[in-house]
């Protein structure tokens, strides 16, 4: 039997500011633990907590940057559960009236665009964090974490395959760090997605009960964990049993999903509007001064790329996956260089590079000056694209050697003097009377042989092109 | 809608709190009387009006994001039963 597999995404959203969502205490990650604990966070009666407003801005950034409805008017509600990271026994959240509603993220599968529906983007505050195997049989608790602003996305359950859940998770987390709202690291918690999976059989209209799986922190796990819990909801429909609803775990260790909370004590929040929060009121003014500093958005800036620069849509969408990338791009390109030739060295030579080396582009040890003075070298064929390559090798080993100095020190310039290329190519075609021949009885290969000979005559410096001309121009008199 | 012995059970679990089996008699009374008085509120008609979250026409004022609070771990600490590192330390807890 066909089956459709529909997801859902929620991703919890670590917001880039200085201090808590409802307190002064500080963000930073990796403190000593509890030392950024302040009285909200432990949750001391009396405390009453106050909303940060870059929390709020960085909401109405997310909002312009989907293209979503942003509420004039939206309201704070406790959620409530029991446990130890989460000292008021409620986490403050938005139930009813989120802030961001209605917004939608392109994505691009094999090459065709899809576009994800937002549903909501809502602000609350993360938790603490438990800690295991401190004291044996016990549980450790770290309140550092305790109310760290959190925007949760919450799409429609509008991907179908574990690759579209992935792609749209990478979108997402693209974005939320171009437009400067999350560190988007993943390690650190920064970026984490709870994903809705639920199968129905194909073309059925009705939605089949869905299981979360909680808090996955890798494009990797996110993908495994589809993968496996689409097999396991199958198989167990196949065998005539039921679905559940449940909240499950992964374990990357086995690759596998488990059942976390029982059903009947699922979801029981019993949300009521937080009376310690005044409803949050965003003006029209207010989104107005966001939208002035807010960037060009990626999908833009890609489009322009292929339009203007006449660059591949896969090379365009790679140069805008972060923002880094893209300014370096531009910054080659400020000395002229050809945006073609230019994209071919970031998403291969570069990329490479920094993938080995495990480092963003921000760290690149070679300038996009000294990229652009390398491409020039290319392009005014001083130096071979080969060669080229070995001058980038040393200057990655050399950062601030001067191009020119360096292409001398490695012997790598081009000859182009076309007397001194004759010369080769006369030696060369006196020497190889037998290829010359079979060239001239028809077998295209050997001119190739020739020109292969010449280079290696030049030890690599001749243009390739010029002694194509040359070797050409006397084999055919 | 009537509150029986099985949901206040279910409301005391929830809420973490004990109650004796007479305390769980009185309340269903109390409770119900309250619901009975909410059935009746239902009765009118709210179509047109926008529920109220708040009874006051202000809205939520905003703090600058500055970090104000500095460590307090050596008093805040100082009061829990166990402690490890400047780690609380509790029960075990297992998801």
């Amino acid at each position: 039997m066909d089956w459709d597999i529909v997801i859902g995404i929620e991703t919890h959203v670590q917001l880039r500011t200085n201090s808590k969502q409802f307190s002064g205490a500080s963000t930073a990650y990796g403190s000593e633990p509890n030392s950024q604990a302040c009285l909200v966070s432990l949750a001391y009666p009396g405390v009453l907590p106050v909303l940060n407003k870059e929390a709020v801005n960085c909401a109405i950034r997310f909002g312009l940057a989907t293209d979503a409805e942003i509420a004039s008017r939206s309201i704070f509600a406790r959620k409530n559960y029991f446990y130890p990271d989460l000292p008021k026994g409620y986490q403050i959240s938005q139930f009813e009236l989120p802030i961001v509603n209605h917004g939608k993220l392109s994505i691009s599968i094999n090459g065709k665009e899809k576009e994800v529906r937002i549903l909501r983007a809502h602000l609350e505050e993360d938790a603490g964090k438990s800690l295991h195997g401190i004291v044996q049989g016990k549980t450790g608790i770290d309140l550092n974490r305790a109310g760290t602003p959190l925007l949760e996305i919450v799409t429609e359950p509008d991907m179908s395959s574990a690759d579209e859940a992935v792609t749209y998770a990478k979108k997402l987390h693209e974005l939320v760090q171009w437009i400067g709202i999350c560190d988007g690291n993943m390690q650190e918690g920064s970026f984490r997605c709870d994903v809705n999976v639920s199968v129905k059989k194909k073309g059925d209209t009705k939605l089949g009960t869905r299981r979360e799986i909680k808090n996955l922190n890798s494009f990797r796990f996110i993908k495994q964990a589809i993968d496996y819990e689409v097999n396991w909801q199958i198989e167990r429909l196949e065998d005539g049993e039921k679905i559940d609803q449940a909240t499950i775990l992964f374990n990357p260790e086995t690759g596998e999903t488990r059942a976390m909370r029982s059903k009947e004590e699922a979801n029981d929040y019993r949300y009521f509007p937080d009376p310690d929060l005044l409803p949050l009121e965003v003006t029209a003014n207010m989104i107005d001064k966001i939208k002035l500093s807010m960037p060009e958005l990626p999908a833009s800036v890609a489009e322009r790329f292929e339009k203007n620069l006449g660059l591949s849509s896969y090379d365009a969408s790679e140069l805008t996956a972060n923002r880094e990338v893209t300014n370096y791009f531009n910054n080659v390109l400020q000395f002229e260089c050809s945006p073609k030739i230019t994209a071919n060295w970031i998403l291969g030579v570069i990329f490479s590079q920094l993938k080995e080396k495990d480092i963003s582009i921000s760290l690149c040890p070679i300038s996009p000056a000294q990229l652009a003075k390398l491409i020039q070298r290319i392009e005014d064929q001083t130096i071979s694209n080969n060669a080229a390559k070995k001058v980038f090798d040393a200057l990655w080993q050399k950062p601030n050697t001067e191009i020119d100095l360096l292409i001398d020190e490695l012997g790598l310039r081009q000859i182009s003097d076309s007397g001194a290329i004759d010369q080769l190519v006369e030696e060369v075609i006196n020497a190889n009377i037998n290829m010359v021949n079979e060239f001239k009885s028809g077998k295209e290969k050997a001119f190739n042989a020739l020109v292969g000979q010449v280079m290696k005559a030049s030890k690599g410096k001749a243009n390739p092109t010029q002694v194509s001309e040359i070797l050409k121009k006397k084999l055919t008199i | 809608m009537t509150i029986n012995q099985k949901d206040i059970e279910k409301i005391a679990h929830l809420a973490r709190i004990n109650i004796s089996e007479e305390e769980s008699a009185t309340l269903e009374v109390k409770l119900n009387s309250i619901i009975s008085m909410i059935d009746k509120m239902q009765e009118v008609n709210t179509d047109n009006v926008e529920p109220m979250s708040h009874a006051l026409e202000v809205t939520q004022p905003l703090r600058e994001d500055k970090v104000t609070e500095s460590d307090i771990r050596s008093d805040a600490l100082k009061i829990a039963p166990e402690v490890v590192d400047s780690i609380f330390i509790v029960p075990q807890v297992i998801e």
